[in-house]
């Protein structure tokens, strides 16, 4: 009895809900520009702020710079040509994805030059050493030395 | 009166740091045994007054002595206490304070719990210390005094940074000191070995309890700045690759490698010279990041104000300490011994994969952070690397790492066969690509990124267990006995992997499979999110101790069951008038409801962010994880330095990582 | 030895980055404009509403483009500098008030007194994007074809003035 007094209260619950709810409208309409928007916004920096994107800064210019990419986005320009819009004005400067030039060649292949180099010099490394060094992991001395320092800990 | 007390204690902490700096470390060359001795009284004595000016300093914040320029700067009248409390490190000149203070309590720490230690490697070891303090001591008596007297005397305080006012800044900037300074001692018993000649295993079985419990703070620092940014900045995020950021997680990255190296070098007593090249480095990035925090050479959401003489002071000092330090090693490295032998195929072999592959990690982190600077200092432009570079770049530079983590457990000492070790993770690796292949295509959507980190945390999941099975199996005795008869260190290991697992998986879900919406709500109206409904409910204005708030009150419902209520606020702090964003967010195992307010519009709309983040809380419950292996790791009675008058039975000394 | 010596090295090299470092300013962006011709505009004067101003009717000759505004600070300290400098009667400077209202702005002029000969009124800020403007006061040095030569980020300062503007426009206006 007491459950089925629930789920009629529930239900009629439900239905004020649904009377007084109205669906919260998306702050701009068109979804697909303002996933774009968002994409874009992420990978650009705001100018005035410390180190922040345009997605996260409050600041008036980010501001302005959103709406000014939402207005390009709505003319369907594509990620590109919105990016190099700003790149005009401001430069690479605003751009957190550095873009690929000979000047950021180093940045980009580095990382992983510096794995392969690493990768190779360790493989070599690895040879050699199985091949030569000594065979006891510590000398006779420094077994001692260990030995005789842990017969102290006390 | 009080600042002055604690201004003339940083002069005695001085002289008392100059003494200990320099008359153990000349003693210990020439085996003056008296001066050698003067290294730990000099200790104790310098926490004495480096803690007493830390306390003069907290007590001008706690009465509110706005006669003192960095306590003027830094806190307000309106100011809670705990904050005020906090607002000690909130500045410049405190903060530097706090990581003179931290350095003390790891010196007298080290000079209490080094009874055991030959008496001229104490001697350097607190002789370093010394000398380290002595930079920051004299940086702060130069150009950065938190004692500052201001003349005439402010009415009130300019207040604490309204970002800064939270219970995060009570917890994360010491726990993250405490990770960075930690690394000192490793950093002091490598230059102590190194000027000693004494790069033995003995060395490296010393360093390691106080270089994995540096790293343990530091892993809680770090993820208690992740969890705060993300709860604090209103978008969700929880990591940005700010160049403070990088600061801190270079040395993480480097420590990790590090604590790999010394239980190669205890076991084996191999990698000597690269396991003192990392302790070194280590430490130096920490101090890196002192100065990339403080010099302006970098910009920062978290950077001080700056001033270029605190700048050439710390690069001097900079110079000295690591270019001092790099020379020593170059001068000594080449003599020592390589340990070991081993095969190309061996648990030594992949530790030092790993080690490269972090150490390489690290480097790119710190290429990438610099790198704008590079540029600017060549006059060839003006660029910025941020988050979209160093997601690309760095997760093929770990996924082998976190590939191998699965292998070196489980690969023999000295000599492993390839096949052996296929055989025996043939079954992981299947279950770990079956994951990784049909789990996402369970949830709905795939791309290689989701593949690939479903992949890896499956895999070590997968792989521990089966060490964990293998070291397990056998019935001849109970479980407890068999878990017990495993060392608590190789349990740390086995938690921290599996913290590593869990903060993988975290990682790759809550980027994979996050969603989120902007809407206009006004009272009464719902939102759907990943199946939820959320009802605004309107905001009510309340008042805080030194802010207005306008608190959105949003009901979460679904299939018409009430779940939850948040309570996203937006604040504006009186004294700087600042707006800030404070998320409501409901965690749960599964997901993070999360909704942040934006502006008010109009006919009491506002704009609302909601997002839905799965299992992001995995994400810093991994790193939970990490930290509680490595605390595990240090309880073992291997480390313990009391009740142990014989030495340890073979199978004790297995190491675990 | 030679490879113990590697670590040294490197840090060396980034200590020298870093100490250049320190004379820098990280949040000072170059105008990727400079040498490009100045963005085409034509906005309402802030004297008169009804009147439009355009970057061509400034063609043949060097002008400075100075971005201002009434609620910003730092334009405050480079008043004083650009008033004495349209006394001396060296270069036009023509005003952009970036996002402002025209009730501050023109209090502003009757209080600080005006060194533009015009000044144009973008409201909304359009024109300061495609200037690439960030940090307001900024100011172009234009030359007689519409190119933009110089830009001046922050205040303009009398050594600003003395040792960068001034001999580069006496330099354009030869030829």
């Amino acid at each position: 009895m007491k459950l089925i007094f629930r789920v009629v209260t529930v239900c009629c619950l439900m239905l004020i809900a649904n009377v007084w709810a109205d669906e919260a409208r998306p702050l701009h309409d068109d979804v697909a520009v303002e996933a774009q928007v968002r994409r874009l916004s992420e990978e650009l920096r705001c100018l005035v702020c410390q180190n922040q994107t345009l997605a996260d800064s409050h600041s008036e210019l980010a501001e302005d710079l959103r709406q000014e990419i939402r207005v390009m986005a709505i003319k369907g320009m594509s990620d590109q040509q919105i990016t190099d819009y700003l790149v005009e004005r401001y430069g690479d400067f605003v751009r957190y994805r550095p873009p690929l030039k000979s000047t950021t060649l180093l940045l980009w292949f580095g990382p992983f030059a510096l794995l392969l180099g690493g990768g190779i010099g360790l493989f070599l490394m690895l040879r050699r050493r199985a091949k030569s060094a000594e065979n006891s992991p510590l000398s006779a001395d420094e077994a001692r030395k260990v030995n005789a320092l842990l017969n102290k800990e006390s | 009166m009080i600042p002055e007390i604690g201004h003339f204690a940083l002069i005695l902490a001085l002289i008392v740091a100059l003494i200990q700096g320099v008359f153990p470390i000349i003693g210990a060359a020439r085996g003056n045994a008296v001066w050698m001795g003067l290294a730990q009284p000099a200790a104790r004595a310098q926490f004495l007054l480096v803690a007493v000016a830390f306390i003069c300093l907290a007590y001008a914040f706690a009465t509110m002595d706005y006669s003192v320029t960095y306590v003027a700067s830094n806190s307000n009248s309106k100011l809670p206490l705990q904050y005020r409390i906090a607002a000690v490190w909130g500045g410049h000149e405190g903060s530097l304070l706090l990581w003179a203070v931290i350095l003390s309590v790891w010196t007298v720490a080290v000079s209490f719990f080094s009874k055991h230690l030959p008496s001229a490697m104490r001697a350097r070891i607190l002789g370093v210390m010394g000398l380290i303090s002595v930079g920051f001591l004299l940086f702060m008596l130069s150009v950065s005094n938190p004692f500052e007297r201001l003349i005439p005397a402010a009415m009130d305080g300019r207040d604490l940074n309204p970002l800064l006012q939270d219970p995060g800044m009570v917890f994360h900037p010491p726990m993250l000191y405490m990770g960075y300074v930690g690394f000192s001692v490793a950093f002091a018993f490598a230059i102590a070995a190194l000027l000693g000649g004494e790069l033995d295993s003995a060395w490296a079985r010393w360093s390691r309890p106080w270089t994995t419990l540096a790293w343990v703070f530091l892993t809680i620092g770090i993820m208690a700045g992740s969890n705060w940014a993300y709860y604090e900045l209103g978008w969700g995020g929880w990591w940005f690759w700010d160049a403070v950021e990088n600061a801190s997680f270079m040395p993480w990255l480097v420590g990790t490698a590090l604590m790999h190296s010394l239980a190669v070098t205890e076991k084996r007593g191999s990698f000597k010279a690269w396991t003192v090249l990392l302790a070194i480095c280590a430490f130096s990035l920490s101090l890196l990041g002192t100065f990339l925090v403080r010099s302006g050479v970098l910009t920062s959401v978290h950077a001080f104000a700056t001033d270029p003489r605190r700048g050439l002071f710390i690069l001097a000092f900079l110079v000295l300490v690591i270019g001092g330090s790099l020379l020593l090693f170059a001068w000594r490295a080449p003599t020592v011994g390589r340990g070991g032998k081993f095969g190309v195929v061996s648990r030594e072999s992949f530790l030092l994969a790993n080690n490269v592959l972090l150490a390489v990690a690290a480097i790119s982190v710190l290429f990438g952070t610099l790198y704008p600077l590079f540029l600017d200092a060549l006059g060839l432009g003006k660029i910025s690397v941020g988050p979209p570079y160093f997601d690309t770049v760095f997760a093929p530079l770990m996924a082998p790492a976190l590939f191998l983590m699965g292998v070196g457990p489980i690969a023999r000492w000295k000599q492993a066969t390839l096949p052996e070790l296929a055989m025996r993770l043939r079954w992981a690796f299947g279950i770990s690509v079956a994951t990784a292949v049909i789990l996402p295509l369970l949830l709905g959507h795939w791309t290689p990124m989701i593949g690939l980190g479903l992949f890896l945390a499956f895999w070590i999941f997968a792989t521990t267990a089966n060490l964990v099975y293998q070291r397990l199996r056998g019935a001849d005795q109970p479980l407890i006995a068999r878990i017990k008869s495993n060392s608590y260190s190789w349990w740390g290991m086995v938690i921290a992997h599996l913290g590593i697992a869990v903060f993988t998986l975290g990682v790759t879900v809550v980027k994979g499979f996050e969603s989120e919406i902007a809407v206009r709500m006004a009272p009464g109206d719902v939102a759907h999110l990943a199946g939820f409904n959320f009802t605004f409910e309107g905001v009510t204005e309340i008042e805080g101790p030194n802010y207005s708030a306008s608190r959105g009150h949003i009901r979460i419902t679904k299939n018409g069951i009430e779940r939850t209520l948040i309570n996203p606020e937006k604040r504006v702090y009186h004294v700087q008038n600042m707006p800030m964003t404070e998320a409501g967010i409901s965690p749960s195992v599964i997901h993070d409801l999360y909704a942040s307010l934006g502006e008010p519009l109009d006919g009491g709309a506002w704009s609302v962010r909601i997002y839905h983040k799965p299992m992001v809380e995995w994400v810093w419950f991994g790193c939970l994880m990490m930290a509680f292996g490595g605390l595990l790791a240090i309880s073992d009675r291997r480390y313990r330095l009391k009740g142990r008058t014989k030495p340890l039975p073979e199978n004790a000394t297995e190491i675990s990582t | 030895m030679k490879r113990a010596l590697l670590p040294l090295i490197i840090f060396l090299v980034v200590v020298g980055f870093l100490f250049v470092g320190l004379n820098l300013d990280p949040r000072e962006v170059p105008s990727p404009l400079v040498g490009k011709p100045a963005p085409a505009f034509s906005l309402p004067r802030l004297d008169n509403a009804d009147k439009i101003i355009s970057n061509k009717d400034m063609l043949g000759k060097v002008w400075l483009f100075n971005v201002w505004a009434s609620w910003c600070g730092a334009c405050r300290d480079e008043h004083h500098v650009l008033v004495a400098l349209s006394k001396s009667g060296v270069v036009p400077i023509y005003g952009l008030d970036y996002k402002d209202t025209r009730l501050d702005a023109l209090q502003w002029l009757a209080e600080g007194g005006n060194p533009y000969v015009a000044t144009a009124v973008d409201e909304n800020g359009r024109v300061g994007i495609d200037y690439g403007v960030y940090g307001v006061p900024e100011t172009y040095v234009i030359d007689k074809a519409g190119v933009i030569a110089y830009k001046q980020i922050g205040p303009v300062t009398e050594a600003v003035l003395r040792d960068k503007i001034l001999p580069l426009v006496k330099r354009l206006q030869i030829q």
